[in-house]
């Protein structure tokens, strides 16, 4: 990817023929708008201001006829967008279509799509690659990027119709690839973990890539039922909101106890004082794992520890995720439409990840649960909302995957089930646990010494 | 670069973008090898891996709707000052990376100085999560940018410093398809009014039994309108959710008045201490106003004054009401408790109080 470091926007050479027949237009007035031009915060009206009155740029009437139709929205407090058909060649979807509905009154914005492009897994850039996306939009587009939109994309917003394909290629030649948009696999996230967080329990940019380019025909070739979202978050302090914003929370977690370093816990201790430390950490522990012993060093119940991260939080020094690393899978968060806001619920308790075998698995099981979303789910159904409608224990059977007591706050405590078959289900479970552990005992004899986790 | 293409080009399907190409050297090295961290100032991280190296971060807030030319200017400042190496957070935070301490100090003063506000990290408030609005969506009741503009200049002061109980996540929604997730406190779109319908364009534009599907409450019925199928709202019925409207625009849920907005609380996504939890609402019916939405951030402002007064250390804002219970909540906000604070959704037997606990 040999980019000619291309920092200097075109000065010259504007290319005449968009400009039209009004050499020069006025601007609108937005008195609306400038008020939101004072206060300490960066504005985005000044930046669409410069946008605007960059004469040179093929955008600049774009963008003036858009601040012109934003502040009337402003004035009237009514959208003017109304969506349509766009798209690139060999995509059924990643551009956002907008024509205007007051195309008389702003005629140079009357067509201003939006393209969603996928970021790098983690939100890395160099300064040369954020240069040379901007040189394409300034060619190709409006002038204005959103880093990033909520579905995680690069959204680059304002192109008309006939430039779409010419942004498009320029983008995809420099390494970039369309995002998702409609009834298909979305856009996804990971955080920044492996890369910089001590948190991190798996490699997230692999999990993220892996999944998602292995399936990403069902992103480029919108075919579900509805959209299906994947997220990745290195551990359970879930910073990109995996739990509820995606259909595919892949949650960090670690099987093993935690490590204490005791000298780090007593040098916390003697800095915060006795009585901070138990109100803020001890006490906040919700399972009570935690007790402080008399020499000021810590007493971890592991055993009783869900992981919910607070005291390593607190005490990033002295506390640590354990080695036995890997993640949990929950499925089925979504926002409102339509049964109403839902958490993801725990399907996998704990998929081990470190080996490319292990990784291999969760594309698999990934895939597994997107063919079943395919088949299952009613048009504009989420697969949280499937679950709802068939049951959870339908789900499992259908995807082979054994009931467990971590899937549920608590036991049912409605009478109404049928339940012949219980006791034969009871002993599959207990038999299931046995094998379990005499498996860890096997394991536990033949224990290799801890691996680093090579770079790349 | 030339893009001048007779016949169509066969696109590469790259897929997610191989962020080790630009990742920084240090994090690339120590990838998956870190120890630990510290914040040194508000806006500064630091982390330590296992081998011993170190790694800076600088976080600063941008506006997120960005034109090419403030991109350009965060680039020059990560060459001159942060070897050229940047990311974002979910939070459209734009983050430096350095290897050398010394660059910390004038990194941050460019950066203010050509003001990007420093901070958000710690136990601060972070930037708004955005949503898109009357500059972009098809179906907006508000701004998303103008909002978050509005109240981040409000709340600048707590960006850039960490002197909050815990972390405060705020999120804005310009629909009540609520693109914007769970927030410590939520501003979103409440419409007031059913939809009004235009029935010329319903037969042409729309798939009636589609729209008449999207409705939670199956209010939406076929009907024949001065001769033509149109589709009519059962307005007793119908609880303004404005699902209808995506699907079939002539069904139109915005008015200028009608529109409003909503502040919720107590959401969060992290599972530290408690698990995560949907935020609640708490007040409704204020003012779609524009340009700067007075009257949502001095409700927005109250509440979070009120918790940086009275919660304590890592208390987020729901945990801070479930110990102060929410008699005291409305109380100390001086927000009035009505009716529709009462759940009647799916499984809002849940949410009401089946015990004697109660707060005096
Ligand atoms: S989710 Fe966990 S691993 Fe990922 S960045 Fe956040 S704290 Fe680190
Ligand atoms: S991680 Fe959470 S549950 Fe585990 S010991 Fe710490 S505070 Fe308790
Ligand atoms: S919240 Fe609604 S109006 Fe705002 S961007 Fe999302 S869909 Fe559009
Ligand atoms: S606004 Fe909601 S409840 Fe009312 S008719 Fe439309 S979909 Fe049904």
């Amino acid at each position: 990817m040999a980019r000619d470091n291309g920092s200097t926007p075109k000065k010259n050479g504007a290319p005449a023929e968009k400009n039209g027949s009004s050499s020069k237009k006025e601007l609108h007035p937005t008195p609306m708008l400038d008020e939101l031009e004072s206060g300490p915060w960066p504005s985005f009206i000044t930046g669409l201001k410069r946008l605007r009155e960059a004469d040179d740029q093929q955008y600049a009437p774009m963008m003036n006829d858009l601040m012109g139709q934003l502040e009337h929205s402003y004035e009237e407090r009514m959208g003017y967008w109304k969506g349509g058909v766009v798209g690139v060649y060999g995509y059924g979807g990643g551009v956002i279509p907008r024509f205007s509905e007051v195309a008389e009154q702003y005629p140079e914005s009357k067509e201003f799509h939006t393209l969603r492009v996928q970021p790098p897994a983690g939100f890395h850039y160099t300064s040369d690659i954020l240069r040379s996306l901007c040189d394409i939009w300034e060619e190709h587009g409006s002038g204005l990027i959103a880093l990033h939109g909520q579905s995680g994309d690069i959204m680059f917003q304002g192109c008309s119709t006939e430039n779409t394909q010419k942004a498009f290629d320029a983008l995809n030649a420099v390494g970039f690839d369309m995002g998702g948009a409609g009834a298909a696999m979305r856009t996804s996230m990971s955080c920044v973990g492996h890369a910089r967080c001590e948190m991190s329990c798996y490699n997230e940019v692999k999990a993220h890539r892996d999944v998602i380019n292995e399936y990403l025909d069902e992103m480029h070739r919108p075919a579900l039922p509805y959209k299906f979202k994947f997220k990745f978050s290195g551990c359970p302090n879930d910073c990109v909101n995996a739990i509820h914003r995606s259909d595919f929370a892949v949650i960090g977690t670690w099987r093993d106890d935690m490590k204490v370093n005791q000298d780090e816990v007593k040098k916390y201790v003697a800095n915060v004082g006795r009585k901070y430390m138990i109100d803020s950490v001890i006490a906040n522990c919700p399972t009570r794992a935690l007790s402080l012993n008399d020499d000021d060093t810590l007493d971890v119940d592991n055993r009783s520890c869900v992981r919910c991260m607070h005291c390593l939080n607190v005490m990033p020094k002295a506390l640590s995720p354990g080695d036995d690393k890997g993640a949990s899978i929950l499925l089925g968060g979504k926002r409102s439409l339509k049964v109403g806001d839902t958490m993801g619920t725990v399907i996998v308790p704990f998929m081990k990840l470190d080996t490319d075998e292990d990784y291999e698995k969760l594309v698999e099981f990934a895939g597994e649960i997107l063919e079943f979303f395919g088949d299952n789910a009613l048009d504009h159904e989420r697969i949280g909302e499937t679950i709802d409608r068939i049951g959870l224990p339908a789900f499992l059977e259908a995807l082979d995957i054994d009931a467990d007591p971590n899937m549920v706050n608590h036991p049912r405590t409605s009478s109404y089930v049928r339940t012949d078959d219980f006791t034969e289900e009871a002993d599959k479970y207990l038999r299931k646990k046995a094998e379990e552990k005499s498996g860890k005992e096997d394991a536990a004899n033949t224990n290799e010494p801890d691996r680093p986790v090579a770079a790349e | 670069m030339s893009t001048e293409h007779q016949t169509p080009r066969l696109p590469d399907e790259h897929g997610v973008p191989d962020p080790f190409l630009y990742m920084h050297p240090v994090m690339k090295k120590n990838f998956g090898n870190w120890d630990w961290h510290e914040r040194l100032r508000p806006g500064v991280l630091h982390h330590r891996s296992k081998s011993g190296e170190d790694i800076w971060t600088v976080r600063a807030g941008t506006q997120r709707q960005m034109d090419v030319f403030t991109i350009r200017k965060l680039c020059d400042i990560a060459d001159e000052f942060a070897e050229g190496h940047v990311r974002f957070t979910t939070r459209s935070n734009i983050e430096y990376l350095i290897s050398k301490k010394e660059m910390i100090e004038p990194l941050v003063e460019r950066l203010i100085e050509q003001g990007f506000p420093v901070g958000g990290t710690g136990n601060s408030i972070s930037m708004i999560s955005h949503t898109q609005g009357w500059l972009h969506c098809d179906i907006p009741g508000t701004d998303a940018s103008g909002v978050v503009k509005s109240l981040m200049d409000e709340l600048y002061e707590d960006f850039i410093k960490e002197e909050m109980p815990n972390r405060v996540r705020i999120t804005t929604s310009c629909c009540q398809v609520n693109c914007g997730g769970q927030g410590d406190i939520a501003i979103n779109v409440q419409y007031t009014k059913p939809p009004k319908i235009n029935h010329d364009l319903v037969a042409n534009i729309c798939e009636r039994p589609a729209v008449v599907a999207r409705c939670p409450v199956a209010a939406i019925r076929p009907a024949m309108v001065n001769g033509k199928p149109s589709l009519e709202v059962d307005e007793k019925k119908c609880i303004c959710c404005g699902a209808c409207y995506p699907p079939c625009p002539p069904m139109q849920i915005n008015g200028p008045e009608s529109t409003k907005l909503a502040i919720w609380v107590g959401g969060k996504h992290s599972n530290a201490r408690t698990k995560p939890t949907f935020h609640k609402l708490v007040a409704a019916n204020l003012p779609n106003n524009p340009p700067r939405w007075p009257e949502v951030a001095e409700v927005v402002k109250k509440i979070i004054y009120t918790y940086k007064e009275d919660a304590r250390d890592w208390e987020r804002v729901g945990e801070w009401i479930d110990r102060i219970g929410w008699p005291r909540f409305f109380e100390m906000t001086g927000l009035g408790f009505t009716k529709h604070h009462l759940d009647t959704w799916h499984g809002a037997r849940k949410s009401l109080n089946a015990s004697t606990h109660i707060y005096f």
